[in-house]
């Protein structure tokens, strides 16, 4: 650095844009000579996290084979990004991976596990290469930390929006499966509903309902709600709001299907479902149906 | 806009054409109520097929007019509430608690028939 100027408050900027200067410069030499480290120790390093990661009993989904070798491609992705300093490849990597490993059950805290792992194994590696001269070791960390935080970062990120990106497809693809208003008879509807019942959905199944009833005239609805897991107080009024605006178009509402747990977190919430008419199974909702309508069903006598 | 109320058979049947001002709905009330007895009428059916909107006033008067209408001896039932309308309703709150209601005008002569022919 020239330092020529007499001015002396020039010659401290200068000074100390050239420590910054000097500092970048010295951390690419301690990046490139960590990365030459790494290389060298590829095999025995990879090893030992692969090793690592089999103790903490992380990656159980995975074999040991799979485990070894997305560590070795992970460990690959992870010195290059060390060297170039970017991220662009690494990341590709990790939405890749966790695309690969979502399905098969592997967990954030897996993911954040391993890489968490392999830092800690290549700082001790470091810690064993240096730990003569306490001051490039100092350096080297300096070097090597930020670095392998923003890694660590990555790949995690990676994973959750990965995870986030599926669920979000999930809530989409249930909420594209329509639920079927079915005739059953003349005049008599079941609407089976499956699954969670959102406000919004909720909202679509009366819409539905109310047509349906429209367009086949129906007298009687049979709704089932058996594949209904839990029932909050929205969904519960959401129910009482349906049986209401279907009495308004002059049918009668039957449902079917209440659990011990829905019946109980109703009662316990106190929505009034007295002018609900239940039945235990839809088999049962059925029949009661068809007596509502005159239909009398009767087995056909034995050989005639 | 005054609602034609034509008498069939047992049962009188009064048409909503168009949307009602809240004094067209007093005004068919009173009508219905008088009439009911004047013709000897068992039934009164009160089409809205062509009502959007149901507010709280005319929830409220036809309320008011099943229970007089009782009173004066007969049977009502609201028919042809839309879907949409019914929907909006229940949100508001308007559930026209006690009241008979039918699909269409076929459902609610229907309704009237059977509950006649059992009770006799």
């Amino acid at each position: 650095m020239a330092r020529k100027n007499s001015n002396p408050g020039e010659t401290q900027v200068q000074e100390e844009l050239g420590g910054v200067l000097q500092h970048a410069e010295a951390t690419s030499v301690l990046l490139r000579e960590l990365v030459a480290h790494l290389r060298q120790n590829r095999t025995q390093l990879r090893e030992e996290w692969a090793r690592r990661i089999t103790e903490a009993q992380l990656l159980t989904a995975m074999s040991k084979e799979e485990v070894f070798a997305e560590a070795t491609s992970v460990y690959d992705n992870y010195v290059e990004a060390l060297e170039t300093g970017t991220f662009e490849a690494l990341q590709a990597y990790a939405r890749n991976l966790s695309e690969r490993i979502i399905p098969r059950g592997v967990e954030t805290h897996e993911v954040v596990g391993i890489v968490l792992l392999l830092r800690d194994v290549l700082a001790r590696s470091l810690f064993a290469k240096y730990q003569a001269d306490f001051t490039k070791l100092n350096r080297i960390l300096d070097a090597y930390e930020p670095a392998a935080n923003r890694i660590a970062n990555t790949v995690a990120v990676g994973f959750v929006q990965e995870r986030e990106r599926v669920i979000r497809q999930q809530q989409e693809a249930i909420r594209e499966l329509s639920t079927p208003v079915l005739q059953v008879r003349e005049r008599l509807l079941i609407l089976p509903i499956i699954g969670v019942i959102d406000p919004q959905r909720a909202r679509q199944l009366t819409e539905q309902l109310l047509r349906g009833i429209r367009t086949n005239r129906a007298k009687v609805v049979v709704i089932d709600i058996t594949g209904v897991a839990a029932m909050d107080a929205t969904v519960a009024n959401h129910l009482v709001q349906t049986v209401e605006a279907s009495r308004l178009l002059g049918a009668t509402v039957i449902v079917t299907g209440l659990s011990p747990e829905i019946a109980q977190t109703i009662v316990n919430i106190g929505v009034d479902l007295g002018k609900m008419n239940t039945v235990g199974d839809l088999q049962g909702g059925i029949e009661q149906a068809e007596r509502l309508l005159g239909y009398k069903v009767v087995p056909q006598a034995a050989g005639s | 806009m005054e609602v034609p109320i034509l008498k069939q058979g047992d049962f009188l049947i009064a048409t909503v054409q168009a949307a009602l001002t809240d004094a067209d709905l007093l005004h068919l009330r009173t009508a219905l109520v008088q009439h009911v007895v004047r013709s000897r009428s068992r039934g009164v059916i009160v089409d809205v097929t062509s009502l959007d909107v149901m507010d709280s006033f005319a929830s409220r008067t036809l309320r008011d007019l099943d229970h007089m209408i009782r009173l004066r001896g007969a049977e009502t039932v609201i028919v042809g509430i839309q879907p949409e309308v019914a929907f909006a309703m229940v949100q508001l709150g308007l559930r026209l608690e006690d009241v008979a209601t039918a699909l269409d005008l076929e459902e609610g002569l229907a309704y009237l028939n059977q509950k006649f022919k059992s009770s006799t």
